[in-house]
């Protein structure tokens, strides 16, 4: 027995010996690279789908022998709930290890974070959240953005709607500041277009139930219902929308392109909706095949879904700018700034004097046979099939 | 006027749910005095332990609906029965002679326990669960008004559920000894009836109410998720106030007043509906001000 536990021991000594000079050839300096978005809640689905992406990034770059440093994630879950946003912000930028942080999803969350992080002076690169006042109604360089804003998205969708002869509109949308700007985005372009808005109802961002402003939905008779916001809403409301017998066209915003929105409902239910985001979707974009194929070797648990290549290019932009001027703070910032048709998987990224990307395509999406499809590829743009009412 | 018909079976669906949580403060206000603040997080705990035996049945090869609905409910209710009588006996029964305050604090702490409990231990507990539709869901058009069969049958459920406890309450022996324990507990005591029992089923009924609250909640919304008994504790606890708690009928009345409320202010006032809960909240601080003692308030011959 004696000897048995000896040999034991020792041999777990000298295989720890042995991993020893391995690790010190490559005696990297360790830098931690942040990233926060909702791992938990409605919208968890994308969020862990960033991080994933993110974390792959990461693990693709330690595997580089030619990089300077060794990078480390420090992932927090935001809960897409902004108090908890601001702990998370705070806890990453004040630890001297972190250089920057791949930040947020939900609008509301980012809005709220953005001070903290010009405060620590911590770069960050914003990988999902779309609300425009993210980046353009401050003027901190500590913040940028890969993916584009709900200004050309909503224009888009205003026209599209309207050439597909639809005529009026109700909008639902939630009361944050990303529901709202849905709103006035929309309204603004729908109106420019021609489309009349019978009624507007602002929902709160954790309501259960829609069956009020939904019945009075009914009653104004709209051939669309538009809704600004989130998934798990989203899901709630096209739910709500079947049991009341409402049979409105039903169109979301970037906020519902999401496999949760899908998973959600009834496949009878989900098909048909429409919405829209910035960028193209990963199978068309220049770096997709190779973003997907290393994906799907790393065997996370889940699809990268809507945003994860977004929050994969952030990543590596930012490693870049680290690899560049080394791990500080302020230089990463001013190296971000300076940004300039810098290729990466999601298409050339030029950053604008407030950190914006400008993302021009807008892709439209409806689903088909329980997947997010492009419109010109679906059976709905060939005419086999047909959205509600047309 | 379909319209109307379409708000009013809204209105009475979200009534029901909301008079099923306020049943059960009222029962345990009647027979102990206690406000039991972790009764909201006890209905969400039913509706999980629902989702759950409905999975199990699922995963076990009961896949015909009325199967798994049956498991929902049977191990819904035996699970916060269970529940509340525990937390009866445990936790309220010790403290009944302290300071009201203290057993009002006490269970505002465990409902906390309760919801990161399955918040943290549930599988995926912090995200959303689809809870599965298990009642038909053919609809009925009356010209703009659709009424579907899960919704009525929902509706039907409930106000069966809230007949039946009327009549435990007033026609049954058990009823008889709930009553008597509220109105005096040692003179109950001398007439022999069993005291600690009476207390532990009037607490497991509130509970096992609260679970059918939780799982009409859930097939009616097909969502649950580990926070859903927080603003239904507070607006079940206000719908028993302005009811008159103590009185099965006030809590009855407040929850059916409470939905109309909500209604009104998401369809009929000027501001945006996203302040309904605000203006609902807003008259019932008004309707305390005027009946302080609640719409009925409760006569000491008359509890429960």
């Amino acid at each position: 027995m004696k000897s048995i536990l000896r040999f034991s021991v020792g041999a777990v000594l000298s295989a720890a010996l042995a991993a020893v000079p391995l690790v010190g050839a490559s005696a990297k300096d360790t830098v931690k690279i942040a990233f926060i978005g909702p791992l938990s809640g409605g919208t968890a689905s994308i969020g862990v789908g960033g991080r994933n992406s993110t974390e792959l990034a990461v693990r693709l770059r330690n595997a580089d022998p030619k990089a300077k440093y060794k990078y480390e994630l420090f992932a927090q879950d935001d809960e897409c709930k902004p108090n908890v946003g601001v702990q998370a912000a705070t806890k990453a930028a004040a630890d001297r290890k972190v250089i920057g942080g791949i930040t947020h999803y939900c609008s509301a969350v980012a809005m709220s974070t953005v001070d903290i992080y010009h405060k620590f002076n911590l770069p960050v690169i914003v990988w999902g959240a779309v609300l425009p006042d993210i980046t353009y109604a401050n003027d901190y360089a500590e913040v940028h953005r890969v993916n584009g804003t709900m200004i050309n998205q909503n224009q888009v969708a205003a026209d599209f709607m309207t050439k597909q002869g639809y005529k009026t509109w109700v909008i639902l949308h939630d009361t944050t500041d990303y529901g709202k700007g849905h709103n006035t985005y929309f309204t603004k372009y729908l109106t420019e277009d021609g489309g009349k808005i019978l009624g507007t109802f602002g929902v709160t961002s954790d309501q259960q139930d829609f069956t009020a402003e939904l019945t009075k939905a009914k009653e104004l008779k709209p051939d669309v219902i538009y809704f600004g916001g989130l998934t798990p809403l989203g899901v709630r409301i096209r739910q709500q929308m079947d049991k009341l017998g409402i049979t409105a066209q039903f169109q979301g915003a970037s906020g519902i392109v999401s496999d949760a929105f899908i998973e959600g409902l009834d496949p009878k239910l989900a098909e048909g909706t429409v919405a829209f985001r910035e960028g193209a979707p990963v199978e068309k974009l220049p770096g997709g095949q190779y973003f997907m194929s290393e994906y799907e070797k790393a065997k996370f648990d889940q699809g990268p879904d809507a945003y994860g290549p977004f929050a994969f290019a952030a990543a590596n932009l930012l490693m870049d700018a680290i690899e560049t001027v080394g791990p500080d703070r302020k230089k990463v910032t001013a190296y971000l700034g300076k940004i300039e048709n810098r290729d990466s998987i999601v298409g050339p990224i030029t950053f604008d004097d407030h950190g914006q990307n400008s993302v021009a395509a807008i892709t439209k999406y409806v689903i088909q046979d329980g997947k997010w499809v492009l419109w010109e590829d679906s059976e709905y743009a060939s005419g086999k099939r047909k959205l509600t009412g047309k | 006027m379909d319209l109307l018909g379409q708000y009013l079976i809204n209105g009475l669906m979200l009534g029901t749910i909301y008079a099923l949580v306020a049943v059960g403060f009222t029962l345990f206000f009647g027979v102990l005095d206690v406000i039991k603040f972790s009764h909201g997080d006890v209905l969400m705990v039913g509706a999980f332990t629902g989702f759950t035996a409905a999975s199990a049945a699922g995963a076990l090869g009961f896949s015909h609906p009325l199967a798994q609905l049956a498991a929902t409910v049977v191990f819904a209710l035996a699970g916060t029965a269970l529940l509340g009588a525990a937390v009866a006996k445990w936790l309220i029964l010790p403290l009944k002679n302290a300071p009201r305050l203290n057993i009002l604090l006490a269970t505002l702490m465990l409902g906390t326990a309760l919801r990161e409990s399955v918040r943290l231990f549930y599988p995926d507990g912090s995200n959303p669960k689809a809870f599965p539709s298990l009642l038909p869901t053919s609809a009925w058009q009356f010209g703009n008004f659709t009424l579907r069969a899960d919704s009525a049958i929902l509706v039907v459920t409930g106000i069966a559920v809230i007949v039946g406890l009327h009549l435990l309450i007033n026609r049954t022996r058990l009823g008889l000894a709930i009553r008597a324990v509220a109105q005096d507990e040692e003179t109950a005591r001398t007439m022999g009836i069993n005291y600690t029992l009476i207390v532990l089923v009037t607490f497991a009924l509130g509970s096992g109410i609260a679970a059918v609250a939780g799982v009409m909640d859930g097939l009616y919304y097909n969502e649950i998720n580990f926070g859903m008994g927080l603003l239904l504790g507070l607006i079940g606890f206000s719908a028993a106030i302005i009811g008159g708690l103590g009185n099965l009928y006030g809590a009855i009345l407040g929850g059916f007043l409470f939905a109309a409320l909500q209604m009104v202010g998401a369809v009929a006032m000027p501001f945006a509906s996203a302040y309904k809960d605000v203006f609902a909240f807003a008259v019932v601080i008004a309707l305390m001000a005027w009946k302080p003692t609640g719409l009925i308030p409760e006569r000491s011959s008359d509890r429960v």
